[in-house]
């Protein structure tokens, strides 16, 4: 039982179940997944089936009572797949995207949008990012106005998650004439709805995961689509926000420890000038600075996640853990990449593709800028 | 139905194994354990007939704590309760037999289920042996079953060199399962949390009369021989096809 007290042994039999699925499931179709650019629905029924989808939600709104180390389970051991793109894609269902109704939906919301998401059966996109604005979520332009007796929607969303498939976005727009952090709201969008229009976006890494462009061109809702207090949406999505970068600095550690695992392996396998890899002293230290910076990102982003799972929500510590382990997987990848040398490079080894997938780590989420601000600002460095 | 399913700790298949310092048995430190795969699809089946009939289903182990992973996972797979009968002993096939027999004959049992083998001794020994000290039928190697509850008969299918056979036989008896004869599943989550919460039943083997003088012990145990390095025949090819063709025949003796 590794990690005590964050880990117990139903959470080491969740993981030897999860890695056994992610083996038998997932690894050997992956490829195929990343060639046509998306994942295919019916895996998420599947492992709603199995109780893998919402781990960590209660049971009265589908999930599965789990504690949030389930969840930090689920997302180290989904990036063994070898691939970034569908883990995350299943981290904005059940992380990004859903949480804000768990927490801030009224019952029939739940029931009309969670239930059925943690169930596997509606796709989930959360529209944060606009073509104009995404560091700074307070300039959001996308405006919803209030028009007989509901909400007229106009603007544009970008680089969104599930988007050129999914049912609904959790949506952040803008509906009053403040500007800056007052005057946003969430909303809860069908996007069958006659106006929404998706344009889907190529990129060099993620590739089981789609995305999409979305244009709202007077998209008419009604007006239980609000989703918590109107005026409060920039508080509600930077709570939202705590949750995202925790579940995706917890899939960094997998990703890294992943690489690691392939390239010490291969290190030992790999025999040159009549030695093995790891007779190099240059090699065996460079594995050993791997482990001891995965191990690093590891205790900060356990502590916190034990933080968090216990109601105290450190915005600092959520953001060092972020930022650590997003540099540390890119940093560790690459090395990985390196011991492989040709072999880490071509697509017969996982790695090359992980390297892609890895450096949305420092963007995505909120960057690693972002990141820094944060901390320089909870410091009290910015205002003094 | 009361099914029992005797359940064997056996190490990971894809663990590297390192002979122990005496040269007797394998080391132990740092293996990752699993439970047997065939006995995983004999749980399997179990729970599938109480899905079908009702009834309980009962894991049974022998070892020592470390076992205690393998009937968890038993339990968070669904079975309802577990026996461990917990020893650090190294006993062969016929006290295993014993012991397992002595949970059996306390609990009471319809069907009796586990693998055709288990894949650390391969022996295939157990399922065997349990029946005989039970002095019930039993149905090796099974592919296919189909219980029937009202008559108390299973009619299995059992695997052949290059041939199938039917089998009938009353309950109850002891079935050992084959690789096909299902798809085990995986522990679901809430069942994985709730399986903490059945009762485990810890036994000894004085308390179940079972001696541990062994009939056959291991003297010996050595990794296979590595294997030698390829030969590369150089020259004209009609030279070599012609030593290769001769070193078939008289080396290697495959011609
Ligand atoms: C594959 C992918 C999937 C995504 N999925 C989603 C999704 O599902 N939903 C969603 O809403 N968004 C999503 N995003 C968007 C992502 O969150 C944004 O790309 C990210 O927040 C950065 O915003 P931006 O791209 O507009 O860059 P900008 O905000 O324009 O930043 C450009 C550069 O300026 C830096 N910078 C910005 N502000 C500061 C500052 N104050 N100080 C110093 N440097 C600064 C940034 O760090 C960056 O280096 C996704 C992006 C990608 C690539």
């Amino acid at each position: 039982m590794p990690y005590p007290p964050y880990f117990t042994a139903e959470h080491d039999l969740f993981r030897q179940t999860v890695r056994r699925f992610v083996e038998q499931e997932i690894t050997p179709v992956v490829a195929q997944w990343e060639e046509v650019g998306e994942f295919p629905r019916d895996i998420l029924r599947r492992m709603a089936e199995l109780g893998f989808l919402g781990v960590h939600y209660p049971p009265e709104v589908g999930g599965q009572g789990g504690d949030y180390f389930m969840a930090v389970v689920l997302a180290e051991e989904l990036a063994r797949s070898g691939a970034g793109g569908f883990p995350m894609a299943l981290a904005v269902q059940t992380d990004m995207a859903t949480p804000p109704i768990w927490r801030f939906g009224t019952a029939e919301q739940i029931a009309r949008y969670l239930i059925p998401a943690l169930k596997g059966e509606k796709l989930a996109c959360l529209g944060i990012t606009e073509p104009d604005h995404g560091s700074d979520v307070a300039g959001i332009e996308t405006r919803a106005r209030r028009e007989g007796q509901g909400w007229l929607i106009q603007g544009s969303k970008t680089f969104i998650t599930n988007g050129p498939r999914a049912d609904f976005m959790t949506l952040v727009a803008r509906t009053g004439d403040t500007p800056g952090y007052h005057g946003l709201s969430l909303f809860l969008v069908d996007l069958d709805l006659p106006g929404v229009v998706r344009t889907r976006l190529d990129k060099v890494g993620m590739r089981s995961s789609d995305t999409a462009l979305f244009h709202f061109d007077q998209v008419r809702v009604p007006q239980q689509a609000l989703l918590g207090e109107e005026g409060q949406g920039f508080y509600h999505i930077m709570w939202e926000l705590q949750g995202e970068r925790l579940i995706s600095a917890a899939g960094a550690l997998g990703s890294a420890q992943y690489a690691y695992d392939i390239a010490c392996d291969y290190a030992k396998a790999r025999k040159l000038f009549d030695r093995s890899l790891t007779g190099f002293q240059v090699i065996a230290h460079l594995l050993a600075e791997m482990a001891t910076e995965i191990e690093a990102a590891r205790q900060l982003t356990y502590e916190t996640a034990w933080n968090f799972a216990r109601g105290t929500i450190s915005a600092k510590d959520i953001a060092l853990a972020k930022l650590v382990s997003a540099r540390m997987v890119n940093w560790v990848v690459d090395r990985a990449v390196q011991i492989l040398g040709g072999h880490g490079y071509v697509a017969d080894w996982p790695l090359e593709r992980m390297w892609r997938d890895v450096r949305l780590n420092r963007i995505g989420a909120g960057t690693d800028e972002i990141m820094k601000e944060i901390i320089s600002q909870e410091m009290g460095l910015r205002n003094s | 139905m009361k099914i029992l399913v005797m359940v064997k700790q056996v190490p990971d298949t894809a663990t590297r194994i390192r002979i122990n310092s005496d040269g007797t048995g394998i080391a132990t430190d740092g293996i990752k354990w699993i439970i047997n795969p065939y006995d995983e699809f004999a749980l399997e089946e179990a729970l599938r007939l109480r899905e079908k009939f009702g009834g309980e289903v009962v894991a049974v182990a022998l070892g020592p704590s470390r076992v205690e992973e393998a009937i968890r996972q038993s339990l968070a797979m669904g079975a309802d309760r577990a026996v461990h009968i917990k020893t650090e002993a190294e006993l062969d096939a016929s006290l295993v037999a014993e012991a397992l027999g002595a949970v059996a004959r306390e609990e009471g049992f319809d069907l009796i289920l586990t693998g055709k083998q288990a894949v650390d001794d391969d022996a295939a020994q157990v399922g065997a042996r349990l029946a005989v000290v039970l002095g019930v039928p039993q149905v090796t190697v099974v592919l296919k079953l189909e219980v029937d509850a009202e008559s108390r008969r299973v009619r299995a299918e059992r695997e052949l060199e290059g041939a199938s056979e039917m089998v009938e036989a009353p309950l109850p008896a002891v079935l050992t399962a084959q690789r096909g004869l299902n798809e085990p599943r995986y522990p679901t989550l809430p069942n994985i949390m709730k399986a903490k919460r059945k009762p485990v039943t810890v036994k000894t083997l004085e308390e179940l009369g079972v001696g541990t003088v062994l009939q056959a012990r291991v003297m010996a145990l050595t990794l296979p021989s590595e294997r030698p390095a390829g030969r590369i025949l150089e020259g004209e090819p009609e030279e070599t096809v012609r030593e290769l063709v001769r070193l078939l025949h008289e080396e290697a003796k495959v011609l």
